[in-house]
């Protein structure tokens, strides 16, 4: 028998409904093995130890009354930009530092239904802002392939405890890439849903009309089990598609769609600043693809070249709207000896926001000035309009799209944050699937030579999640990448 | 530059207003959250920051949801005031940093409201009507209210207001008085309440306003155009008027003191926001609109745009009744009533509607002019008379004293039919007042006001009228210049004599045939 940091969300669901372990055993196991790694990893900014040993036991005493959910007893984390009505939420931002929320977001009410055991809330770049958990004023995350390398961001403390194993899986957010990004650094799944599949409702916004919930696991399947539980309408979110939620995880084991045309768009593939053993990893996978009777498609994505500069109007233009309520009146940091109304704002925000903040409430300030808005915001919005039709062309000649999700592998703590274009560029593979509002998942493809693991990414068509998934799986259990762990777990 | 200094004597000119109304909307729940609303009557007395939750307090996470029916209320408004509801419209972000406003931004609408384009008529003091158009209408939240009780050491937010859907209606600069800007409000405020949009109470802040005021002064074969003032802070139709006029006056006076210094017909007209102080009764410069805050307009992300599809506004239509000057107009054209009558009754709906029931009831009659009915003139004259008086000692409007409209009909078809006097009509109402159930005819014969028409009996009166006042029957066969006088007063004799229940009419017909025998 497999020992149980070795199981997935879905094994060890089937072995806590069977019987086999108790809920209470696992979440103690995690709880045991967040007090020994997180210190080192400082993936958790808070972790719940009586009340997830409690919820364990409800989890199991409903087992007993045969009342479970899919997640039931289950022990997962949630990235700590989303409300819950117990513990803090702080975005990983001193202005939040001592922020209760009063109530839950709405996925975690859904979780929480579907008897999931919530551990703790994990560290992230401050307001989702970054690529490398480097912006969290709680320090960084950590890497547990390798602690000096950056975990990836925003969602870093999420894929840094899912690879550690310190829970099985949990939900990040992706406004850019933060879930695909830190997923492909740390060597787990990564799934951003189709913008409105989940609801946003307790997700502190960074840009709402970009930023999506969605499970970061160590498996597909895992995936799969999370989005079915956290995926539908919400009537607390107007942008929240009222369709029913297809079922993930029966399409998931069916075999790869016959025909299969995965698309390889020449901008993801020669890209400066590339590795070279990231695209050799991701071409090996797609060789697999074609040996199981895939076509490989030559596309072109023109406009991805200007996604990195929409991306970085909209979002911090919508971030410098969304961020102007933390102003130190009603709750959140105030700074202690204001002279006036203006100091109490202008204190309270510069002691409370980070410089990443601060830059990117600036720069979406600037973009969203009467006198430049037409220049800046109006025109990435056009651009946005310009890479939906990119995506729309290219899906008429393919039912996927596949590349690599990150142009490197971790890279180390200090590396990029003196640089920041460099540091945006990270995104440059993944801001363009929000900036269309189509899903795309990141799955582990290999390891390189300094044993870092590098990820995969399929894109899709709205609401192609079903397929996505399903082509995901098929890759996954033909290879023994989940089986990896990283050297921290040894 | 002017080619002569501006005459300091007497000038024409020309007064441009155009109002920015603000009123807020009755529904449940707020403008973008489930909780209950201030603003209507249920909730107008909750203590405060109780209506609040996530979305007004605006909390991290939190997002809005549109209520439809503050859409709907607000479209039913603007197809009111004539506006077009254009098939498409969207939500924009305002952003300002203000201690009511816990998002900082204000959800509203920017380049394409709810409502676009409209007219309406408004009543002028002198009987006519003015046109006025409307340039657009648009939903937007309300913000929170700032209390300064704390002294000079802070300030207390009741976030109560927060989030009440509130409807800025925007005029053309088409009032050319004080007078016009309050009518206009005025009827502003009717079409909000006959529509059930808005229970209009000032006291309540139920209707802000915002007059723009400037000038085109002629002088010397010239026009020169005042900078426009934004007045702020007027929550009544008394301090709209005043402080419309005090404007005109300090326009005038600064166009006076500037001389040659005023430019004609700047390429754009300067404007400043002035807040008006209703115990100075002065208005202050706040800003002018070169340093005005730069909002930074931009879509709303969580909320998705709405579409108008012509079923829906069909369906919306069907709930604007017919408005105030309307009514008004038909009640001058079709029952002939006064001006003055006509603004009375049609003030507060439920008065008219009292009106229109007791107008369509039967009233018991037997046919004639009116059929079964009563007369809306005698109907005009209880209404507006006796029983106005009554409610407006209680304070209560008409339907408030219980008495059913089809009562009201019979009792004026007892006094149009001559069964009883008109003064009788006033007593049989004080009875119906004690007693709203009573049917006036049994209440007229229980008080014997019925009206006897026998001529042997009316004739019995007559003559001991007759008898006991030989004077005044002398004065009236002697005495022209007091003939009628004489008259009258043996006329009020016999009713006298009659205990009130004479016919006049026959009174009047016997005392002639006896006294010209």
């Amino acid at each position: 028998m497999p020992s149980l940091s070795s199981l997935t969300a879905a094994e060890l669901a089937a072995q806590i409904a069977s019987g086999q372990i108790s809920s209470r055993q696992a979440t103690q196991a995690c709880l045991d093995a967040i007090d020994k790694l997180n210190p080192h990893l400082n993936a958790y900014n808070s972790v719940f130890h009586d009340r997830s040993l409690k919820q364990a036991d409800t989890a199991d005493a409903a087992r007993k009354n045969g009342k479970t959910g899919l997640l039931n007893g289950v022990p997962i984390a949630i990235k700590d930009n989303m409300c819950s009505s117990f513990g803090r939420t702080t975005c990983s931002s001193k202005i939040l530092q001592n922020f209760h929320a009063p109530y839950n977001a709405t996925v975690v009410e859904k979780l929480e239904a579907a008897g999931a055991v919530i551990l703790g809330k994990t560290n992230l770049d401050e307001f989702a802002m970054g690529s490398s958990t480097e912006n969290s004023a709680f320090g960084p995350a950590k890497n547990p392939w390798n602690t000096s390398c950056v975990p990836g961001g925003s969602s870093g403390g999420a894929a840094s405890a899912c690879a550690a194993r310190l829970g099985f899986g949990g939900l990040g957010s992706d406004t850019g890439g933060s879930i695909r990004q830190p997923a492909s650094l740390c060597g787990i799944v990564g799934l951003k849903p189709t913008y409105g599949l989940v609801s946003r409702y307790g997700l502190v916004a960074f840009a709402s009309s970009l930023d999506q919930i969605g499970p970061m696991t160590r498996s597909v399947e895992d995936a799969a089990l999370f989005l079915q539980v956290i995926a539908g309408h919400d009537p607390h979110d107007s942008t929240s598609w009222p369709a029913p939620v297809p079922d993930y995880l029966t399409t998931l084991k069916s075999p790869i769609k016959p025909g299969l045309r995965i698309g390889l768009p020449k901008e993801f593939f020669d890209v400066e600043g590339s590795e070279p053993e990231v695209k050799a990893a991701v071409l090996k996978a797609l060789d697999w693809y074609k040996s199981q009777d895939a076509t490989l498609v030559d596309i072109s994505l023109p406009y991805t070249q200007y996604g990195i500069a929409a991306y970085y109007i909209i979002a911090p233009a919508e971030a410098s709207s969304n961020l102007a309520r933390f102003d130190g009146i009603h709750y959140g940091h105030r700074t202690p000896k204001p002279q006036d109304l203006i100091d109490l704002y202008a204190a309270s925000r510069g002691e409370g926001f980070g410089p990443e903040v601060k830059r990117r409430i600036m720069l979406g300030t600037y973009a969203l000035s009467s006198e430049y808005d037409d220049r800046y915001y109006l025109m990435a919005l056009k651009v946005r309009s310009l890479i939906k039709q990119d995506f729309d062309n290219a899906f008429q000649l393919c039912d996927l799209i596949a590349g690599p999700t990150s142009p490197t592998v971790a890279f180390p703590f200090g590396s990029k944050s003196d640089n920041l274009l460099a540091m945006y560029l990270c995104d440059v593979f993944t801001v363009t699937c929000n900036i269309a509002g189509i899903p795309a998942i990141s799955l582990p493809c290999g390891l390189s030579s300094s044993n870092l693991p590098i990820g995969l990414q399929l894109l899709g068509p709205t609401f192609s999640e079903p397929l996505l998934l399903q082509t995901a799986h098929h890759y996954e259990s033909a290879h023994n990448w989940v089986t990896r762990k990283p050297s921290v777990c040894a | 530059m002017p080619s002569s200094s501006p005459s300091t004597n007497a000038v024409d000119y020309k007064v441009l207003i155009g109002m920015e109304i603000h009123v807020q909307l009755a529904t449940r729940t707020k403008m973008f959250s489930s909780v209950a609303n201030g603003a209507h009557p249920d909730h107008s007395n909750a203590p405060p920051n109780t209506l609040v939750d996530p979305v007004i307090l605006g909390l991290p996470g939190s997002l809005p949801i549109m209520n439809k029916r503050a859409v709907e209320m607000a479209m039913m408004v603007g197809m009111a005031l004539g506006c077009e509801i254009p098939s498409f419209t969207k939500w924009d972000r305002k952003s300002y940093f203000y201690p009511d406003l816990p998002k900082n931004y204000q959800i509203s609408q920017y380049d394409l409201p709810l409502c676009a384009q409209g007219a309406i008529e408004i009543p002028l003091a002198d009987g006519k009507y003015k046109k006025v158009r409307i340039r657009r209408a648009h939903l937007e939240e309300d913000a929170g209210k700032l209390l300064h009780d704390g002294g000079e050491s802070f300030s207390q937010v009741d976030l109560n207001r927060a989030g009440v859907p509130l409807l800025e209606v925007v005029t053309e600069p088409d009032l050319s008085s004080p007078e016009e800007a309050r009518i206009f409000g005025e009827e502003l405020r009717r079409i909000c309440r006959y529509l059930g949009a808005s229970q209009g109470i000032m006291q309540l802040g139920h209707m802000r306003f915002e007059p723009n005021i400037n000038l085109h002064i002629s002088a010397n074969g010239q026009t020169w155009k005042t900078s426009i003032s934004e007045l702020k802070n007027l929550n009544s139709f008394r301090s709209v008027e005043r402080a419309c006029a005090y404007e005109i006056q300090r326009q005038l006076a600064e166009w006076h003191a500037n001389g040659a210094a005023n430019q004609p017909i700047p390429k754009k007209v300067a404007k400043f926001t002035r807040g008006w102080d209703d115990d100075k009764n002065v208005s202050v410069v706040q800003r002018s609109k070169e340093d005005a805050e730069d909002y930074r307009y931009f879509p709303d992300p969580d909320l998705v745009p709405v579409t108008v599809s012509d079923e829906w506004r069909n369906e919306v239509r069907k709930y604007v009744v017919e408005l105030p000057i309307q009514r008004r107009q038909r009640y001058e054209k079709q029952l002939g009533l006064t001006a003055k009558e006509s603004m009375v009754l049609v003030e507060e709906r439920q008065n008219a509607e009292l009106f229109e029931a007791a107008l369509a009831a039967d009233g018991g009659g037997n046919g004639g002019k009116n059929g079964g009915g009563a007369s809306p003139r005698r109907l005009t004259n209880i209404l507006l008379g006796i029983a106005s008086k009554t409610a407006n000692e209680r304070g209560a409007l008409l339907p408030d004293l219980g008495i059913p409209a089809a009562t009201y009909a019979k009792l004026a078809k007892l006094a149009d039919d001559g069964t009883i006097s008109a003064s009788a009509a006033s007593s049989v109402f004080e009875a119906l007042l004690a007693d709203p159930a009573g049917d006036p005819k049994t209440i007229a014969q229980t008080k014997g006001l019925i009206l006897v028409r026998d001529t042997a009996t009316t004739e019995k009166w007559v003559d001991e009228a007759l008898a006991a006042n030989p004077n005044a029957v002398d004065s009236y066969k002697n005495n022209p210049k007091k003939k009628q006088a004489s008259l009258g007063f043996l006329r009020g004799a016999v009713m006298k004599a009659s205990g009130g229940k004479a016919d006049p009419k026959l009174v009047g017909d016997l005392l002639e045939k006896k006294l010209n025998a």
